[in-house]
């Protein structure tokens, strides 16, 4: 039996995951998806925002603008890149100048540091390729941006690290708890118990939650089109540039990422399906004409890639964070929705107080805040990178041309617990597979070292998904064997 | 430092072509940088014949004409070094390269050649709507893991581009016991060879369906369905002609691209319309030193052009290394100009007192033309004026400069090729 | 009297030629611009004829396949005959471009050949 079990390895049930793991307690992460960070986590606008846009004195602004402060001693202490390269929210229209200075009064509101309103010239001159028409620009500073793949990861080996176990392709498809107070979750793998039950499920919390309360809460997937391009574009603005807000969200962004990319999106569709992660021909052509409002000649024949990824919009869109009132021990995260990836630090936070102090748990005397990321060969000098290839030759032979990983690097991924299994494991850890060919060259080499490495049939290796095998098996009817 | 009098970045077609000319000029220490575990570069996945009529007058493999090569540069023992990734080039010819064995490596280099290739344009530059699951692969991905790896990436395949590639897969697939569906051309023409269309469609009753192209991938972990729907004239699909077929595969054959990355550290200039190098007629870049040839330089059809313009660039590094070139130079150098219908030309530029005897212009037309001319004009008078009965943006086309005329033109600035009604 | 309709793979024109004919006998070739165009009409609806490239598994070498080819045409309606065997046979590295995979292969009196060295 556990102690607790969070269901959901997404940023929110990671950051959970880390925090726990101080305490002296039997932790379990289960998530229906074969790696950790599947869901909203990889699919959003890796922006770690300030905190001026969600309501004075709401839970999601206490958690933005504390989860921003926790963010920076966080990736310093997991080695996450991270950047606070400044937000910037521009404002079109003469009439509409008013709009910023609300947003600052509820920035000061939220506790928000650093802000401050620019003119036309001064907004131009921080950002030359702001549209003609810009008339005005909050800026905010402390808005930063960060790997969201290689946050959730580093919170996941982290926790992993001091003792939290994960069972990633374990899906929850029934919660009860019985007589004596114990939660028994029920998944496709069998059944877990627990004192205590996290629900991180992201776009299924509320599915989650009802099974357990009759306060029933209702979630709507809200996909986000998201539109990338190649690195070349990838200093065409500096800061994060958004629109003014509108009751659907923050609005179509435009924003360098950490790792030099320029990403460009989300647009906002309310739809049925939770896993709905599809992109519209509407959806891409809306990213354009939107991008364009806030930022002049976006390069957008530079686009590498399209994506989508779902919101977990709660119907009061405000996050539900906290034991819920019917069902003792069972704590909900849910209706994280942005800016959930820049709260995830302090969600994990809250909740991680909130059970120690329900669970009397202890404090580990031996608990490990650190943890070392995957080496990047090209930050090193050449004679440091030569002792590494002299050492460990793998990282003197190059994968992925278009983002120049060796092979030393994808080993590490792979050999990290949670390691990456599938492709797409790999890509997100160490971005072998992002560049512009897409994956087209590396895909091959990729699946020969997880086949080396994990042993697994070439057959039975997958892009990402469970079904998501890459081949069919063999040609001819006859087979030979290695030499 | 290492040093080496001509380093040639890639040991593909255009490389090996390259470093026996430059041999055959008399240079003795050459080395070719090649990533890959053999020479030979793309060839090797190329199984089908159709290679070296112009050069060798029959009909090889892909991996029988990159072979004829790398026995001769074998026997002539010029150096190679593979599984060797190049990381930079510098504008002073200083290439930095890495492998297993010898981790980083700097070498100096006397002239550079530049043979790295293309790649294939990648879905996400098509913007093609819908879900992102496994069973989406480029055609040269497919390709390689059937015929060298000997996986099956599909059962149930649709196509979208029908260049030669996307057509040799439908045959190869075909025969490997893949039901291959239909293949989507966006355009109102192929870009592949008549044999291809009739030798690897129409022998397996494959459709091809022009001005078409992918409107939705269905699939959450696999490819389960796609939809094809018509274009219109501006390349939109108009509504309410689509058509889904079930499948699990999707092959995207949709144009290549030089890759020129390291071109772009460099600081090599390059074209908007052919993504290489601006080069001159001895196939020198902005840079002086670092010549480019082959499908870097712009995307030939036949890989025996390939080998001819690599031997030239080979010849003309020789030439810079052995400093034979530099006085001759006249200051001015003609400018080549496509216009009325031509794309590009390759070169870019030419210098009538240190070309070659003959220039082999090569250029591309945008559309289709019947019964045109194509005409070459020095400054503002026609004079060349040749019927082509067909002009297709898919084949390369060449006109032939003679130095002699050239040289006899008075004050001549510019050379012209347009093609022409009449 | 059998009409066939074809596509000539001569040139980019890609003429479309009509042929008719009587069982063997050709009575006319139509819709062709040159002379190549009506050869290859006359070849094609009488005796369609086709080089054969495929992989053959090899066993104990640095690969595990190798490339190979019909040493000339086959008859089209051979391919498959051709494609059964290739994909029931295997061979031993090293393997040298140009050797013998399959002799006589689906009774064509042509050989499947390697076209790649593997060691």
């Amino acid at each position: 039996m556990f102690d607790v079990i969070i269901i959901g390895a997404g940023v929110t049930g990671c950051a959970a995951a880390r925090e726990l793991s101080r305490y002296q307690a039997e932790i379990c992460v289960i998530d229906k998806c074969e790696d950790v960070g599947e869901g909203t986590s990889k699919a959003n606008s890796a922006v770690i925002h300030a905190g001026f846009d969600a309501p004075a004195g709401s839970l999601m602004a206490e958690m933005n603008v504390r989860g921003n402060e926790l963010m920076g001693p966080l990736c310093e202490e997991l080695d996450v890149p991270f950047k606070r390269n400044g937000a910037l929210v521009v404002c079109v229209r003469k009439d509409a100048l008013d709009g910023l200075q609300e947003l600052y009064d509820r920035g000061i509101a939220n506790g928000v540091k650093g802000m401050k309103i620019l003119n036309r010239s001064e907004a131009l001159q921080m950002e030359p390729n702001l549209s003609e028409s810009v008339q005005g620009a909050l800026y905010a500073p402390s808005s930063g941006i960060i790997c969201p793949f290689i946050l959730t990861e580093a919170l996941a080996e982290n926790a992993c690290a001091n003792g939290v176990e994960f069972r990633l392709g374990t899906k929850a498809e029934n919660v009860f708890r019985d007589e004596q107070g114990i939660w028994h979750i029920g998944t496709d793998k069998g059944e877990l118990l627990s004192r205590a039950v996290v629900n991180a499920a992201g776009v299924y919390a509320d599915v989650i939650h009802n099974m357990v309360s009759e306060n029933k809460i209702h979630i709507t997937p809200r996909r986000g089109e998201y539109l990338l391009l190649d690195k070349d574009a990838g200093t065409h603005v500096s800061h994060t540039i958004f629109p003014q807000p509108t009751k659907l969200g923050k609005g179509v962004l435009v924003t360098p990422t950490i790792h030099g990319n320029l990403i460009v999106g989300p647009t906002a569709q309310d739809i049925e399906d939770r896993e709905g992660i599809n992109t519209s021909s509407e959806g891409l052509q809306t990213i354009t004409v939107k991008a364009n409002e806030q930022v002049r000649n976006l390069p957008l024949r530079k686009v590498i890639t399209s994506f989508a990824g779902l919101r977990a919009h709660e119907d009061h869109h405000e996050f539900i964070i906290g034991e819920v009132k019917d069902a003792p021990y069972f704590f909900d995260c849910a209706g994280i929705e942005s800016p959930g990836l820049a709260s995830s630090p302090a969600i994990g936070e809250k909740i991680s107080l909130l059970i120690k102090e329900k669970l009397s748990l202890q404090e580990k005397k031996d608990w490990n805040p650190r943890r070392k990321g995957i080496t990047d060969p090209r930050k090193l000098t050449m004679e440091k990178r030569n002792e590494l290839i002299r050492k460990e030759p793998a990282y003197g032979n190059i994968i992925c041309r278009c983002e120049s990983v060796s092979e030393g690097e994808i080993l590490d991924a792979i050999r990290r617990t949670p390691g990456a299994r599938t492709l797409d494991g790999v890509k997100r850890r160490v971005r072998a597979g992002m560049g512009r060919c897409q994956a087209g060259f590396c895909s091959p080499k990729v699946m020969e070292i997880l086949h080396r490495e994990l042993d697994i049939p070439y057959e039975e290796i997958t892009k990402g998904g469970k079904d998501g095998v890459i081949v069919f098996g063999r040609t001819k009817n006859v087979q030979g064997g290695e030499a | 430092m290492i040093n080496y009098e001509i380093v040639i970045i890639g040991g593909g077609p255009a490389g090996l072509a390259a470093a026996l000319s430059a041999r055959k000029a008399g240079v003795e220490n050459i080395l070719i940088l090649e990533r890959d575990a053999e020479l030979g570069g793309i060839l090797n996945q190329c199984i089908h014949n159709g290679f070296g009529l112009h050069t060798f007058k029959e009909e090889l493999t892909g991996p029988e004409y990159a072979w004829r090569f790398i026995e001769r540069v074998q026997k002539e023992n010029i150096a190679y070094r593979l599984n060797t990734m190049v990381l930079n080039i510098s504008k002073d010819r200083i290439v930095t390269a890495m492998n297993r064995d010898e981790g980083i490596i700097q070498i100096q280099a006397g002239a550079v050649i530049l043979a790295m290739g293309c790649r294939e344009r990648p879905r996400g530059a098509l913007n093609i709507p819908g879900f992102r699951p496994a069973g989406i692969f480029s055609a040269g991905t497919a390709q390689r893991l059937v015929n060298i790896e000997g996986y099956m990436p599909g059962k149930e395949v649709v196509i979208l581009g029908s260049g030669d590639i996307g057509l040799i897969m439908a045959r190869r697939m075909t025969l490997e016991g893949a039901d291959v569906k239909v293949v989507a051309e966006l355009m109102p023409y192929s870009g592949g060879l008549k044999r291809n269309i009739v030798q690897c469609l129409d022998d397996f009753n494959i459709p091809l369906k022009l001005s078409h192209t992918v409107v939705d991938i269905e699939g959450k972990d696999r490819v389960t369905a796609v939809t094809i729907a018509e274009v219109d004239e501006n390349r939109k699909p108009v509504p309410g002609t689509e058509e889904r077929y079930t499948c699990d595969t999707l092959l995207l054959s949709c144009g290549l691209i030089p890759e020129n990355e390291l071109s772009v550290n460099a600081g090599i200039e390059l074209s908007r319309i052919t993504n290489g190098p601006v080069v001159t007629d001895r196939l020198e870049t902005n840079i002086p030193g670092i010549f480019a040839c082959g499908n870097v330089l712009h995307v030939h059809d036949l890989v025996d052009f390939v080998s001819e313009e690599a031997a030239k660039a080979g010849r003309s590094a020789a030439e810079f290394v052995q400093n034979s070139t530099a006085e001759k130079q006249s200051s001015e150098p003609v400018v080549l100009k496509a216009e009325s219908g031509v794309r590009y030309t390759v070169p870019f530029t030419v210098d009538p007192g240190t070309m070659e005897d003959l220039l082999k212009v090569c250029f591309r037309v945008g559309a289709v033309f019947r019964d045109a001319y194509v005409s070459v004009y020095f400054n503002d008078e026609r004079v060349m004026h040749m019927k082509k009965r067909i002009l297709s943006p898919g084949e390369m086309e060449q006109v032939i400069l003679q130095k002699k005329k050239l040289l006899e033109y008075d004050d001549l600035k510019t050379v012209t090729i347009r093609i022409e009604a009449e | 009297m059998e009409r066939k309709e074809l596509t000539c793979i001569g040139c980019p024109m890609g003429c479309s030629i009509t042929v008719e004919l009587e069982g063997d006998e050709i009575l006319s070739v139509s819709g062709n611009t040159c002379a190549v165009g009506d050869k290859y009409a006359r070849t094609e609806v009488l005796h369609p004829e086709r080089t054969v490239t495929s992989t053959v598994t090899v066993t104990g070498g640095e690969k595990q396949r190798v490339s190979v080819k019909t040493a000339g045409n086959i008859p089209k309606d051979r391919i498959e005959a051709c494609m059964e065997a290739i994909n029931n046979v295997s061979v031993s590295a090293p393997v040298k471009i140009g050797d013998i995979i399959i002799e006589n292969v689906a009774g064509t009196g042509v050989s499947v050949v390697a076209t790649k060295n593997i060691s």
